[in-house]
């Protein structure tokens, strides 16, 4: 059987483009991802870079259009989820694969109270009823660590603080205990001080409910405590795919040491931060070969003409540059 | 909410005052109504003066609204000048009105909503096209010419309909100048519920309820329509204000003796009493309805109640 061997979620050369005025916006070229179950997967991008599109064409909330999927595979335990029938794949989101949004005030259903939009879940996926249901959504709620939860559960999403509503965000999510959670930026819009709170909180019951998890940001501090792995992406792309003390510690894509080089560090103080030079490229008009070549310190010849493909640059670790080697050599520390 | 009835209902005070004052001030100050009741004939001036002094009129223009509205706080229209109380054209009139305003109404929020949702769900495509084409034509056209149109051919032409309502003004009597009447609303209801379901369609929440992994019919009901229906439900609250306010070019085409030609009739023969005693009415009904919508929007948007 393939479902034992296949890993949780692997996505498989993914190609989404968008039709916008400006033309064909091509948001993501290729990308290829696997997360295990029970593993913790971060995607880091800057904004633009496919990774929440991604997430979006594997839950299937892609707007279509103006969104497409022109190639690729989604399979979720070896089954492809684009192929799917909607219905089949209906059950399965929430369910099996549920999803956390960046800002948990423009996501949640500002008329419905939130032990309404909790209880939900188990009223349409279980056929629960709707007094069971609200019971669960207290427990739930009580499991985040809602104060008075009870009293709470009748208040709307306004009602609550930030953190209080990515919590709530977070309960829905594991609401139904599914195998894999994909958490687009979950405490981007949040204060420092309760982003480590929530963080925490999503880890735990990752642990605890031994949850897959596609973590997508572009916090490089983020990533270093909760992630076993990380894809780099760029431009639609990933760049760089490694377990996370090696990339950390040895780069392997110019890129992602440009990334880990613009932190600023307290040994470096005083001094002029480093940045990566240029910009992004328009997703309407990626350059040709490799698409970080117009910023790239290394750039040659062959970086301008062609596109260079995964080469295998240690054990559980790829990278998308012709100079893979030399990059992985010179940034030994 | 309670107490944001009570400053509602206080703030209806002035406008009511202000907007009486004024159909007063317009209809008595600006015309002479005892000239009037003797049409063409110059009256005698002793007889004229009489007259003036029983029906109030020498007093000073603030004593004479005073006077009035003290009347009208006991239940006290007046007399028409035709003779019958003024009261009592009301108690005609406002029935076939409201049953009038029910129906066209019911036709706003069945067609306005079924079309405005299809439209909005399938934003440009063939069925969304149509349906905002089909509502430009119908804004554009007059009342005077649908209501026409329509009566000849369902009343005259295919018989469906008596082309005319009886007195007595019944439902069914009333289906088909209720969609004459509703038109315009209704396209406007179209639009409206169109717009706002295209824009919430795109909302992050719906985004979440898709999720979710509910089926479509509830991610459509429970949350896009609970949401988009919030500015639509206000419009229609206050349409029927104005529905109320009595549609006078369609009670005339289809002859429905309801408050429109009641006011119709009061205007042409300057029968001041009826005009300033059914005006007056209107104005509260008006203020009722927008309290209505008020009240119905907090209830709706919870983010409104607890602001």
């Amino acid at each position: 059987m393939t479902t034992t061997t296949a890993p949780l979620l692997d996505v498989r050369d993914l190609h989404v483009e968008f039709h916008t005025r400006d033309g064909v916006a091509k948001a993501v070229n290729g990308v290829s991802y696997t997360v295990e179950a029970g593993r913790t997967l971060a995607v880091l991008g800057e904004s633009g870079s496919g990774k929440s599109v991604t997430a979006q064409a594997v839950m299937g909330i892609l707007d279509t259009p103006p969104g497409r999927i022109t190639a690729g595979q989604v399979l979720f335990r070896g089954q492809d989820l684009l192929t799917m029938g909607e219905e089949h794949r209906r059950r399965l989101r929430g369910a099996k694969l549920a999803m956390i949004f960046q800002d948990a005030l423009s996501a949640l259903n500002p008329v419905m109270t939130v032990g309404a939009q909790l209880g939900e879940m188990y009223e349409v996926h279980q056929g629960m009823s709707r007094s069971d249901a609200r019971a669960r959504a207290v427990q739930l709620m009580d499991r985040v660590r809602i104060p008075a939860a009870k009293q709470r559960a009748g208040d709307y999403p306004h009602q609550f603080s930030g953190g209080m509503r990515q919590r709530i965000m977070i309960a829905m999510a594991v609401a139904l205990e599914p195998d894999l959670i994909i958490a687009d930026e979950p405490t981007t819009a949040l204060d420092v001080t309760v982003q480590a709170q929530v963080m925490d909180l999503l880890a735990e019951l990752r642990r605890e409910y031994a949850t897959g998890l596609v973590l997508i940001t572009h916090d490089l501090g983020v990533v270093a405590d909760v992630a076993d792995h990380i894809a780099v992406m760029y431009a639609g792309r990933v760049m760089e795919s490694a377990p996370v003390a090696e990339l950390y510690a040895r780069p392997a894509h110019p890129y992602t040491r440009g990334l880990l080089d613009s932190i600023p560090r307290l040994d470096r103080k005083g001094r002029e931060l480093y940045a990566i030079k240029g910009l992004p490229p328009s997703l309407t008009a990626v350059p040709p070969g490799c698409p970080f070549n117009p910023r790239c310190p290394m750039a040659q010849d062959i970086c301008r003409t062609d596109r260079p493909p995964l080469h295998p640059a240690g054990p559980g670790r790829v990278s998308a540059c012709h100079f893979w080697k030399e990059t992985l050599e010179g940034s030994a520390r | 909410m309670g107490r944001y009835v009570v400053r509602r209902l206080l703030q209806m005070i002035p406008v009511f005052v202000g907007s009486t004052f004024l159909i007063f001030f317009m209809v008595y100050a600006l015309g002479d109504p005892v000239a009037a009741l003797f049409g063409d004939k110059a009256p005698d001036p002793a007889t004229a003066a009489r007259i003036r002094s029983e029906l109030y009129l020498d007093a000073p223009l603030w004593k004479q609204y005073l006077h009035y509205m003290g009347q009208i706080l006991t239940g006290d229209f007046g007399t028409a000048f035709t003779g019958q109380p003024v009261l009592e054209l009301m108690a005609d009139a406002f029935p076939v009105t409201l049953r009038l305003t029910i129906v066209a109404v019911c036709f706003e929020i069945l067609f306005g909503i079924t079309l405005g949702l299809l439209g909005g769900l399938r934003r440009g495509r063939g069925t969304d096209t149509t349906v905002l084409l089909l509502t430009l034509v119908v804004v554009s056209v007059p009342t005077f010419v649908s209501g026409y149109v329509l009566q000849y051919l369902f009343g005259v032409k295919w018989g469906l309909v008596s082309p005319s309502v009886s007195p007595y003004a019944t439902f069914d009597e009333l289906m088909l100048p209720g969609l004459v009447l509703a038109l315009t609303s209704l396209a406007y209801v179209t639009r409206l519920t169109r717009t706002s379901v295209a824009e919430n369609s795109r909302a992050d929440y719906l985004r979440t309820a898709v999720a979710k992994g509910l089926p479509r019919h509830r991610v459509v009901t429970r949350h896009l329509l609970r949401n988009s229906l919030i500015p639509v439900v206000t419009f229609i609250g206050t349409d029927i204000g104005a529905l109320m306010g009595g549609a006078i070019v369609t009670e005339r085409i289809f002859n429905i003796h309801g408050v429109g030609y009641q006011l119709y009739q009061g205007i042409l023969r300057q029968n001041s009493p009826t005009v300033v005693g059914f005006v007056t009415v209107l104005v509260l009904v008006f203020l009722l309805a927008n309290l209505l919508v008020d009240l119905l929007y907090a209830v709706l948007d919870p983010r409104i109640r607890h602001a």
